[in-house]
């Protein structure tokens, strides 16, 4: 309302603060917003994160570099397995080392297993904040399959720390293949259960259409990756820009969006849902036989359970490394980026030559999109402030670090 | 064009400001001065040969008793289009912790440099909005200097508004539902 109007009819407005969260359902963990409201539009919004702060950076320099592979299922404990690959990457290219062939599909099946795993929480929760209730319903529904997968794998649904520095922990069996081949066959037509509920809804389309709208050149100076990214049209992905693990050996497609608004990051993330499908079926089929744990890099890999039956020495290399750690390159640096579910996961290690990393620093996607919802959610209206928190996919825990 | 190219063409058109190019497992960083830091990243970003328009990464490392200058600020830049990736490691003394903020280069540098200022106390000169972000607003120290103890405070030096939180549920204690017939 204009000034002189206010005048006119004898009182005045002034903006209304309010306090959202941190215990909000639709905040999807400890966010919380200062909103300031002209009638039903915002006008301002000032985010506040750090109510799970763990100080997870000063926890990896504390740890050996083998310790530190658990702490990074904490921090996006949706996606946790592509969490480790990113974490056991980063110190491999430290020390120099590379998984074997049959390690490195395992590694990239699982990443897209936890790839599809955190975009059905995304997809669940995003729905049901919009007012879209069966959908909840339905992705539980194979997402439970999904964790159930994982726990065949590793015996763990959430936190795996499945992969290790030089490969993974154990072979997957062929019953394992098995069940998740038959996965990639029934998940397509869940997902057209999926588009019926939402991808025609007017609700749907209102809600999502023109929301949120960030140009290509506005999302790439904020720093966005990932989907988020995407949906403005940046054809930017780690996958194909820095190809790890066994993603140049597979056949894919990078899903972009158009304008920029939710309903085309909504697209986005629908598509990938088919090419992390599609790069599971391509790893099964093409994945070879021949061992899970490079043999190149005894100083930094655990020797194998079976070879302490018949060799001696064994024990005192294996109680070093758990006391001690690897001793790293003494002047090395290095910065590894993996693609996650959320966008791009960076790991910055410098090392001192010793077992512990001198600093380890976590570049977390979540955290660089809590930063854009200013930018996002200003002149919309409130209930559009709950689409652009679940449209930017955050992960509180991964966030606060 | 190479990383060591990039690195060698920074050094051309900055001769004073770069100090040492390294390169390890084929990445380059270049160790820069930090004087003119927002003229780098500037230059980095707008040459047409370069186009560094994404910044992955800002944070701050602390070389406590290793080297002088103690603290050191590194950019991860890459560039979208070409590919390239190059890091930026700006030296900031500890008797000034000072440097100057990239916010107006790159938007996307606000929340990381907030954060660095709070876990490593270096000031960012010209940032619009420079407070506390991941510890609370009236917290003392910076949590990731090397100097900062592993453990938090305690007893007498703990944190006000824990303490506080504390006495009070202690207060509340007498409120409590008597659980069992034991109690009653």
């Amino acid at each position: 309302m204009s000034v002189e109007s206010e005048e006119k009819l004898g009182h005045s407005t002034k903006d209304l603060v309010i306090s959202m969260g941190p215990q909000h359902p639709a905040t999807h963990g400890v966010l919380r917003l200062i909103l300031e409201l002209d009638g039903e539009t915002v006008v301002k919004l000032t985010p506040h994160v750090g109510f799970l702060h763990r100080g997870t950076e000063k926890l990896h320099e504390t740890l050996t570099y083998l310790q530190g592979i658990p702490l990074s299922d904490r921090l996006d404990y949706c996606s946790a397995m592509a969490n480790n690959v990113g974490y056991v990457l980063a110190v491999e290219r430290l020390f120099g080392i590379e998984a074997p062939l049959r390690a490195k599909y395992i590694r990239t099946i699982v990443s897209e297993m936890s790839r599809i795993a955190s975009h059905i929480i995304w997809l669940a929760t995003h729905a049901l904040d919009i007012g879209a209730m069966t959908v909840f319903l339905y992705a539980m529904r194979e997402r439970e399959w999904l964790l159930d997968l994982f726990e065949m794998i590793c015996g763990a649904r959430l936190t795996t720390t499945y992969p290790r520095v030089g490969g993974v922990r154990n072979d997957v069996s062929e019953e394992f293949l098995d069940s998740l081949y038959l996965f990639t066959d029934e998940f397509p037509g869940r997902l057209l259960e999926y588009e019926t509920l939402i991808d025609q809804n007017r609700i749907w389309l209102k809600r999502t259409k023109g929301i949120g709208v960030i140009s290509a050149e506005e999302a790439i100076n904020w720093g966005l990756t990932g989907p988020t990214l995407r949906g403005s049209g940046v054809s930017y992905d780690v996958r194909k820009h820095a190809p790890y693990d066994a993603y140049d050996l597979v056949d894919f497609d990078v899903p972009l969006g158009t304008k920029g608004d939710v309903y085309d990051r909504y697209r986005c993330r629908m598509e990938e849902f088919r090419q992390s499908n599609r790069i599971i079926r391509q790893c099964i089929e093409k994945i070879p036989k021949g061992p899970v744990m490079t043999p190149d890099a005894p100083k930094v890999t655990l020797p194998a359970k079976d070879r302490f039956a018949t060799e001696k020495g064994l024990l005192p290399i294996q109680m070093g490394l758990m006391r001690k750690g690897p001793a790293a390159p003494a002047e090395g640096e290095i910065y590894s980026a993996v693609e996650v579910p959320k966008g791009e996961l960076g790991f910055y290690i410098v090392s001192d030559g010793t077992g512990k990393p001198w600093r380890l620093r976590l570049r977390s996607p979540s955290f660089v999109h809590a930063s854009v919802l200013s930018r996002l959610s200003v002149g919309h209206l409130v209930a559009d402030v709950i689409a652009n928190i679940g449209t930017i996919d955050i992960v509180l825990g991964e966030c606060d670090r | 064009m190479e990383p060591l190219e990039i690195a060698k063409t920074l050094q051309a058109r900055f001769p004073d400001e770069v100090r040492e190019v390294k390169e390890f497992g084929g990445q380059v960083a270049v160790i820069l001065r930090r004087d003119r830091i927002t003229d780098v990243v500037t230059y980095l970003k707008t040459d047409s040969a370069l186009q560094m328009d994404l910044l992955k990464d800002l944070c701050g490392v602390d070389y406590h008793e290793k080297k002088k200058p103690r603290f050191e600020v590194v950019y991860h830049l890459y560039s979208v289009k070409f590919r390239y990736l190059i890091r930026l490691r700006a030296e900031v003394p500890e008797e000034d912790p000072v440097i100057e903020s990239v916010v107006r280069v790159h938007r996307g540098a606000d929340w990381h440099e907030r954060e660095c200022y709070d876990l490593f106390g270096i000031t960012f000169k010209g940032h619009p909005d420079l407070r506390r972000i991941l510890m609370p607003d009236d917290w003392e120290g910076h949590p990731l200097r090397k100097d900062y103890p592993y453990s938090g405070p305690t007893g007498e030096n703990e944190w006000k508004r824990f303490s506080n939180l504390l006495e009070k549920a202690e207060e509340n204690k007498k409120f409590e539902w008597v659980r069992s017939r034991d109690q009653l």
